[in-house]
C-alpha cells in the first residue's frame, strides 16, 4: 500500500493519514480478543466516556450476526448512524487483517456520512489469540482478554497478547471466584510485552474504563500533534 | 503484459472482499439443495452457466474497451434481485480499492469517480484486468472461476465438507470453465461491434429468489 501520497479519486486508500481533500482523517483504533472477554462492553464504556468530548463512530465485525452492533444500539451509546456492522463470512480475522476492504469502506462511509470524526473504534468479532488488525486498517490496537478465560493466557502469548499496543485484562472482579492469580497474569504479561502497557480493568467498579479511555486520549493527542 | 498477473488477480487471497460471500451457497445449504460434494457440483455447474457466463462476458467486454458505464447498466438489467445488485456493487467497490492499489490506472480512477459506491464487480474486474495488461479471455476465466470457487470454499465452511472433495469439484468443472470463458469472449467481441444487447442474459431464478430470502435472515455466516 502507498502510505504517504494521496490517491486521485473519491476514496482514501488504506492507511493514508489524510483524506482526499488533504485534511487529517480520524484515528482508528482496533479492539480484538477472544469471545466473551468484554470487547463490546469496553467499546460501549469508551463511547460513554468519550462521546461528549470527541466525534466518535464504531464499526463492528460480528462472526455471524449483528449482535454486537445491536447491543451498542440498544444501549444507545451512540446515535445509530454512527454504528456500522461489517459481515465477515465466518472469519473476523480475515476481515480485520487479510482482507480489510469491507472495514475500510465502513470507516470511510462513516467519515463521509457523519464526519468529520476524531476517532473510529473498530471492534473485531471474538476470535483466537492470533487475531490482530492490519496496519492498513487501524493505527493502534487494543487486545482484550479476561481473567475468567484462564490466568495462563498472558503466559501463552500469541500475536494479540504480545504485540497489541494496549493489553486489557478485563473482569478483574471475577478473579477470586475463578481462582485467577492477577499478580501472575501481570508478571506473565510483562514478560511477554516488555514496555508495552497493560491495563487491569473491571467495568463493574467505579473506575470502569477510565484507564483505557486515558490511553485512547493519549493516542489521539499523538495522532493529532 | 504479464500472464502471471492473472494469478494475482484470480488468487482467492486477493483482498477484494470475496471471503464474506457464498455466491448463494448458504441459502442453498439451508434449503437442503447442497448437502455434499455431488450437489455442490450441480449447484456450481448451474451457477457457472448462468451468473458465471454473464459475469465472464461483462468482464471480457470491459477488457476489450467497451464503456464500463454501459456495461454496468447491462449488469443491472441482468440482475433482477436487489440484494444481488447490492452485493455486486459492494464487491465491485472492494475490488476497485484493491485493484487501484495493485495496478494504478487512470481508467480505474475514472470508474471509481463514476461509481463512488461501487460498479458491478464483473465490470470492475474487467477494467482491473485491462489495467493489469491482461486479455479478455483472462478476465473471462477469472470471472467464471470466481462464480464457482466462491460457493465451493463457502460450502467447506458451511457443511464442514472435506476440502479435498470441494477442490475436486472445481477440477471436474475445468473443461466447462474453458467453454464458458470461450463463449464469454465471443459474446464480448460481438458487444464491441453491435452493443451490450449482445451480452448473454442467462439467469438462475432460484439464485435470485433465494438471495432475497437470505438477505432477510437475522443470523447468517455470509453476506450473500
Amino acid at each position: 500500500m502507498h502510505l504517504d501520497h494521496p490517491h486521485d479519486g473519491p476514496a482514501a486508500v488504506s492507511a493514508d493519514a489524510h483524506r482526499p481533500d488533504g485534511s487529517h482523517r480520524a484515528l482508528r483504533i482496533g479492539l480484538g480478543g477472544p469471545v466473551g472477554s468484554g470487547k463490546t462492553a469496553t467499546v460501549a464504556a469508551l463511547c460513554r466516556a468519550l462521546r461528549d468530548e470527541l466525534s466518535l463512530a464504531v464499526v463492528t465485525n460480528d462472526i455471524y450476526t449483528r449482535e454486537d452492533a445491536e447491543f451498542l444500539l440498544r444501549e444507545a451509546v451512540l446515535p445509530p448512524e454512527r454504528i456500522t456492522a461489517v459481515e465477515t463470512g465466518a472469519c473476523p480475522h480475515t476481515a480485520i487483517r487479510d482482507d480489510i476492504s469491507a472495514n475500510l469502506e465502513a470507516v470511510e462511509d462513516l467519515e463521509d456520512e457523519v464526519g468529520p470524526l476524531d476517532l473510529v473504534l473498530v471492534e473485531s468479532g471474538g476470535d483466537n489469540l492470533t487475531a490482530t488488525f492490519s496496519k492498513g486498517l487501524v493505527d493502534a490496537q487494543i487486545f482484550v482478554i479476561d481473567v475468567a478465560g484462564g490466568d495462563d493466557i498472558p503466559r501463552k502469548g500469541g500475536p494479540g497478547v504480545t504485540t497489541a499496543d494496549l493489553l486489557v485484562i478485563n473482569k478483574t472482579d471475577l478473579a477470586p471466584y475463578v481462582g485467577s492469580d492477577l499478580a501472575r497474569m501481570a508478571a506473565d504479561a510483562k514478560a511477554q510485552r516488555a514496555e508495552l502497557p497493560v491495563v487491569f480493568q473491571s467495568l463493574r467498579t467505579e473506575a470502569g474504563v477510565t484507564d483505557v479511555a486515558a490511553w485512547v486520549r493519549s493516542q489521539l493527542a499523538a495522532w493529532t500533534a | 503484459m504479464s500472464r502471471a498477473a492473472l494469478l494475482v488477480l484470480a488468487d482467492g487471497r486477493f483482498p477484494a472482499g470475496g471471503h464474506a460471500h457464498s455466491g448463494g451457497a448458504e441459502a442453498a445449504v439451508k434449503a437442503g439443495r447442497i448437502n455434499g460434494a455431488s450437489s455442490l457440483e450441480e449447484f456450481c455447474r448451474g451457477r457457472l452457466h448462468t451468473a458465471g457466463l454473464v459475469s465472464a462476458s461483462l468482464s471480457a467486454a470491459a477488457v476489450l474497451g467497451v464503456d464500463p458505464v454501459e456495461l454496468d447498466a447491462a449488469a443491472d438489467a441482468r440482475t433482477p434481485s436487489p440484494a444481488l445488485r447490492t452485493a455486486a456493487r459492494k464487491l465491485g467497490r472492494q475490488l476497485m480499492r484493491a485493484a487501484r492499489a495493485t495496478w494504478p490506472s487512470a481508467e480505474l480512477d475514472a470508474l471509481a469517480r463514476e461509481f463512488p459506491k461501487g460498479a458491478h464487480q464483473p465490470v470492475v474486474l474487467g477494467v482491473a484486468a485491462r489495467a493489469a495488461g491482461l486479455d479478455a479471455v483472462d478476465a473471462a476465466y477469472c470471472a467464471a472461476y470466481e462464480s464457482v470457487s466462491g460457493p465451493a470454499s463457502a460450502t467447506v465452511r458451511l457443511l464442514s465438507l472435506d476440502p479435498f472433495d470441494a477442490t475436486a469439484v472445481l477440477a471436474r468443472l475445468a473443461p466447462e470453465l474453458d467453454r464458458v470463458a470461450d463463449r464469454a469472449v465471443e459474446a464480448a467481441r460481438e458487444v464491441a461491434e453491435v452493443g451490450v444487447d449482445a451480452l448473454p442474459a442467462a439467469s438462475a431464478p432460484l439464485l435470485e429468489i433465494s438471495a432475497e430470502l437470505h438477505a432477510a435472515w437475522p443470523v447468517r455466516l455470509f453476506a450473500s
